[in-house]
């Protein structure tokens, strides 16, 4: 069977790739287009480490097909930061030790930017109930959290 | 952060191929034949290897974190050799050109098994006539030394005073049976490794541990290289908890790049991590303590029967140590069972052996405050071990935080905050004593005067921070000078594993050694170019500075300074600290949880949770903080829905995040930590290690606050919805 | 392993009745590509079924809500009349999983899936819900309830697939609410899963429903006993308790790794009194 040619958008950039049925999203990320910054926990959709916005909606990669997302606009945490600049949201990660071995992070960083544009002024309950998806095991989640809310109130001010 | 950090798995080399392990779905067989030639003849597949490709190794016992292993039963952990021991043994390995050829080479691997009745259970694996794992396991520690074999590896116990005469004392007797299950670390990074083997034999392994020196040691001598020729880089490490202080692997990556002659990268998928590595015990604990009517403890009693998994080394001599440690009983005799059984060999899981003993004695100690209608934090002062206090498995402590952890959580608005029906409270101690070890570090002076750091145990959360504040306050640098890197088993001597929460302990103190050196190096330095004698000089403030009439003459130079001469005056300027750290301070912690139980479902919400522990001294406050957090929320898991779950049949059920239920971020609230800081004497910043403390009261805050709650006392963990649904209908409780 | 995306209903079923191995349905993908990672299912040909625009839309249609099978759950969310009026269809859909697997997850999925443990399908069958599917005889309509036969097994002939489902017209004063009982507040499989949608009156007396429990027997169940229970009632906790009974006598779960049967039973129960509350309260306020 003959491979997949699939040409998309990641992070601003026009990519273009060839891939296998079987082959997920996270796959092409990371072995084919050597974006290593999703990670894969579980392959089953049950961590998190693999969040990636599709067309801005958040999902795992690894629940993705690469073939499916032709002509699609795909962000990874690889396009958080602008440049130098990082995101609010890595700056206050930072700030807070909101990261401890840093595996489920991008995942973390990912689904909260997504969580950001969707609800500006998110409670805790809310933040919560969003990341609910994004397993860690390091930090207890209270500093992610935390961190995410403080984000939003720096991203809130301008 | 931004994606760029490297974990095992984001490491890849040219022409690579890819490694799959054939793994036993029998929990207990005999390997009668294993037949590779059809996968062998695979288009695609560039090597095979089974038991036939690792040379057997006698029996030794050698350190692995705080746990004993045996190089005998390492290498048939890494590949079976004459049984399958449990459902996910390694029984061969390939190593082929894409992901689909190495699945269908495992599906080609003919294996002919001898299914063998198993036993998962650790009193069933105890009984005489349990079906046996090991033909050649004599149980150690008793006398007469038995002549049949048994899954009874060894007895161990401590013994200080004469409890029989102290339960004669005692107005009260407490004497309770507790089960637990065994769980994983959940470390949420799958073991990963890359390996690639030279023509003349040399190999280079990047992978993700704990410990690369370890490895470095465990792959040298299984494949039989001397460590010289083995270079082990620790990539970053997505969680560990001390499930990464062993090798599997690693071993097989690097003799199927040998036989292949190309680099070879394995990732353990999540199933395997569940089937195939290391979990901690499941235990069956009896604890008897007895009490005088002012509640002062007068014997301590308990029983401890742990699971070791396929090969022995569980953690039941921590857990003997750790159990009564917190109180200053004067009778105190633990025994310890460690018990071979059908399930994955277990592995360090943070504060191995303690959670589980400590959480049935913080169990009974609650009991005890409720029949004597006392507070149970006055009880715990009462009985609480300070310094001074021989603790019953041996030394005696020096200065520790254990009364002022009681007292901050007495002082909280938690504490002091009125519950509602269907609401319990629950408090508990712990403790965890803490090891130093081998370590190295070197601190290179840079020529622009900034410093490298270089440490050898790998960082698990916060230690590059933590050893590079060190280093800039010994050095009187900003901290944003210092560059902290995790160097290779090439670059550093030896280093003891990350583990033990001794790396910021240690390290740091290897720093100060290191410091130490640079800076008697640059005061000799400063005499030289002053022409002036040593006690003219001193280091002070992050500078070498002129004394007396000297200062007259020169002005003050900083390390900035000398490293821009440095050519002039001798060359590189460095340190290296190489130490076996000593005087590890153990660090206790008292936790306080609410809870909320819905009787009608026996679900359980985690309303509020406070930890207090002490620190010694908190190098970088927020990464402190955390490890409490982390620890907190894994105790969390463990009590409440997290439990290996076997069939009948001996094999795992749940053996991924969907039905292994670890908390999720809205499962918990925030925690609140309080940092206590008795400074460890030992230390010359006065830190103790915290890394491990955290997990240990969590499971008995948390049953007793069940307790408080529904007024039953759960002795069985998890605590899962089903059984607590049921204890309470059985009382007739289950309404709102 | 083909791929195939076509944009048409008649191009889904004509690749669908021609393969000759096993052919699967792709929508959200959050179980097939589980399924084929694990193992479990190895299919010869994905027929990708999201560009085809009946699976996309969510319109009303006759007074009532015709949704695409491929419509996901975090969209369904995002649409604020529907919301209104099926509160508990579109919570259900959104308990499924995570925030990125509500991203992708479909009812369509949910419901061929097959598992009894499905949690937008409890709130379907309550709300009356009907299934087009689109086959090589053309299309026919099948009550969601119906579909599910067992565990893996669909009503599906060769050759066909779940279009889009029709929730009938809603009269004044009705609501619906699905609940279900899990360990931890997200992530897992529903132990218990209870759909509730009801109508009350001007007197508050309860004139229509439909009760349906899921991951307690083989399949999704109706139980038109347990809706018995409360129609000419105002839920009072007489009503409520024979609520409760008829619910607990209709299941026939399983003991696993989940729950037992007894606890299963018990609080089948529970969450069915507790979701017709919660539909009761929508409903008097509709």
């Amino acid at each position: 069977m003959a491979k997949h040619h699939i040409e998309a958008t990641v992070n601003g950039d026009a990519v273009e790739f060839l891939c296998e049925t079987e082959e997920t999203l996270l796959d092409v990320l990371r072995d084919t287009l050597n974006l290593t910054g999703s990670k894969e926990g579980c392959s089953s959709g049950d961590c998190g480490a693999c969040s990636v916005l599709l067309d801005g909606r958040l999902v795992c990669s690894c629940l993705v097909l690469g073939c499916e997302v032709s002509g699609r606009k795909i962000e990874t945490i690889e396009g958080m930061a602008k440049g130098e600049s990082l995101h609010p949201l890595q700056q206050q990660f930072l700030k807070s030790a909101a990261l401890q071995c840093g595996i489920c992070t991008p995942g973390v960083l990912v689904a909260s930017k997504a969580l950001l544009e969707r609800s500006p002024n998110p409670t805790e309950t809310e933040v919560r109930y969003w990341l609910a998806g994004n397993l860690c095991r390091c930090t207890g989640y209270d500093k992610i959290v935390s961190a995410v809310m403080d984000a939003a109130a720096v991203m809130r001010k301008g | 952060m931004t994606g760029r950090a490297r974990f095992g798995a984001d490491y890849n080399l040219p022409g690579q191929l890819v490694g799959r392990v054939l793994r036993s779905p029998h929990p207990h067989a005999r390997i009668v034949s294993i037949d590779t030639s059809k996968a062998e003849a695979l288009p695609g597949v560039k090597a095979v290897v089974t038991r036939a490709d690792f040379a057997d190794q006698p029996s030794e016992f050698i350190p692995a974190g705080e746990m004993m292993m045996n190089y005998k039963d390492v290498v048939r952990n890494v590949m079976a050799r004459e049984k399958a021991l449990y459902e996910g043994h390694a029984v061969a390995a390939v190593a082929a050109t894409s992901v689909a050829i190495a699945r269908k080479a495992l599906k080609l691997i003919d294996v002919k098994y001898e299914v063998l009745p198993h036993v998962i259970d650790v009193v069933e694996a105890m009984r005489p006539g349990a079906p046996l794992l090991h033909d050649d396991l004599f149980t150690a520690g008793v006398e007469p030394k038995p002549d049949k074999p048994s899954n009874i590896a060894k007895r161990l116990e401590i013994k200080v005073g004469d409890v029989e005469a102290g339960f004669k004392k005692a107005d009260l007797i407490v004497e309770r049976e507790f089960k637990t299950a065994p769980v994983h670390q959940g470390y949420i990074e799958p073991h990963a490794a890359l390996a690639t083997v030279s023509e003349d034999g040399s190999v280079e392994l990047w992978t993700t541990t704990q410990g690369h020196f370890i490895v470095r040691a465990h792959c040298a001598r299984l494949l039989g290289l001397d460590m010289g020729k083995v270079r082990v880089t620790a990539t970053e490490i997505g969680g560990g908890f001390g499930g990464k202080t062993v090798v599997y692997l690693e071993p097989l990556a690097i003799a199927l790049s040998k036989k292949a002659k190309r680099p070879v990268k394995m990732v353990m998928s999540r199933e395997e991590v569940f089937k195939a590595s290391g979990p901690t015990s499941g235990a069956t604990v009896r604890v008897k303590m007895g009490a005088t009517r002012d509640g002062k403890f007068v014997a301590g009693f308990a029983e401890l029967k742990y699971q070791a998994g396929a090969f022995q080394g569980s953690p039941v001599q921590p857990g003997t140590m750790c159990a009564y440690a917190p109180y200053d009983i004067e009778n105190v005799h633990v025994i310890g069972y460690d018990v071979v059984s059908n399930r994955p060999k277990v592995a360090a899981y943070r504060a191995p052996g303690a959670p589980i003993s400590e959480y049935a004695v913080e169990s009974v100690v609650d009991e005890i405050a409720k029949k004597l209608g006392l507070d149970p934090i006055e009880l715990r002062m009462m009985n609480a071990a300070h310094e001074g206090t021989k603790a019953a498995y041996g030394p005696k402590f020096g200065p520790i935080g254990l009364e002022e952890t009681l007292n901050s959580i007495k002082k909280t608005e938690h504490w002091n905050t009125p519950l509602r029906k269907w609401q319990g409270r629950g408090v508990a101690s712990g403790f965890w004593f803490n090891i130093g070890g081998e370590t190295s570090v070197s601190l290179t002076v840079n020529e622009d005067g900034t410093i490298s750091l270089m440490a050898g145990t790998p960082d698990i959360g916060g230690l590059r921070a933590a050893l590079a504040s060190v280093a800039a306050d010994e050095l009187g640098v900003p901290v944003e000078k210092v560059r902290p890197i995790i160097g290779d088993t090439g670059s550093l001597g030896f280093n003891f594993l990350t583990g033990g929460s001794r790396s910021a302990f240690s390290g740091s103190m290897a720093i100060v050694e290191a410091a130490k050196q640079i800076k008697s190096e640059l005061v000799a330095r400063a005499c030289k170019l002053w022409e002036a004698k040593p006690d003219q000089v001193e280091w002070k403030d992050g500078a070498v500075r002129p004394l007396g009439a000297l200062a007259e003459k020169v002005k003050p130079m900083t390390i900035a300074e000398f490293a821009k001469i440095s050519g002039k005056l001798g060359g590189p300027i460095g340190g290296v600290g190489r130490i076996n750290a000593q005087g590890a301070g153990p660090s206790f912690g008292t936790h306080l949880v609410d809870l909320e139980v819905d009787p009608e479902t026996g679900r359980t919400t985690i309303l509020r949770y406070t930890v207090a522990q002490d620190a010694g001294k908190a190098l970088h406050p927020a990464y402190v903080e955390g490890q409490f957090q982390g620890g907190a929320v894994q105790g969390i898991g463990w009590a409440l829905n997290e439990e290996y779950i076997y069939g009948e049949d001996g094999k795992l059920q749940n053996a991924g995040f969907l039905d292994y239920r670890m908390p999720v971020a809205s499962d918990v609230p925030m925690i609140d930590a309080i940092l206590v800081e008795v400074a460890n004497p030992k230390h010359p910043y006065g830190v103790r290690g915290v890394g491990e403390t955290p997990i240990v009261p969590p499971l008995g805050a948390i049953a007793n606050a069940m307790e408080n709650a529904t007024g039953i006392r759960f002795t069985e963990l998890p605590m899962s919805p089903p059984k607590v649904l049921k204890a309470l209908t059985d009382k007739g409780l289950n309404k709102a | 392993m083909r791929y195939e995306a076509p944009d048409s209903l008649e191009g889904a079923v004509a690749l669908l009745a021609a393969a000759q191995g096993e052919a699967r349905v792709l929508a959200g993908g959050t179980d097939l590509l589980v399924q084929m990672r694990a193992d479990v299912l190895d299919p010869d040909l994905i027929v990708d079924i999201k560009k085809i625009a009946e699976t996309r839309t969510v319109a009303e249609e006759e007074g009532g809500w015709r949704i695409g099978a491929a419509v996901t759950g975090a969209e369904l969310k995002e649409h604020a009349r529907l919301k209104k009026v099926w509160p508990g269809v579109v919570e259900a859909a959104n308990l499924i999983g995570s925030t990125q697997v509500q991203g992708r997850a479909t009812l369509g999925g949910n419901l061929c899936n097959g598992s009894p443990a499905a949690d937008s399908v409890p709130a379907l069958i309550a709300a009356g819900a009907v299934a087009t599917l689109a086959g090589p005889r053309g299309k026919r309509d099948l009550p969601v309830e119906d579909v599910m036969l067992g565990p893996r097994k669909l009503a599906l002939q060769k050759g066909e697939m779940v279009a889009s489902f029709l929730l009938p017209p809603r009269p004044a004063r009705s609501s619906d609410a699905y609940l279900r009982f899990i360990p931890r507040t997200e992530m897992d499989i529903a132990v218990v899963g209870a759909g509730v949608s009801l109508t009350v009156d001007g007197a508050g007396i309860v004139t229509a429903a439909r009760v349906s429990l899921g991951a307690v027997a083989a399949r999704v169940l109706l139980v038109p006993e347990a809706a018995q229970a409360i129609v000419g009632s105002r839920l009072d906790a007489a009503a409520q308790e024979r609520l409760e009974a008829a619910a607990r006598a209709a299941c026939r779960p399983i003991d696993d790794k989940r729950g037992t049967t007894e606890f299963r039973i018990q609080v089948a129960g529970v969450l069915a009194r507790r979701a017709a509350l919660i539909a009761l309260d929508r409903a008097r306020s509709n």
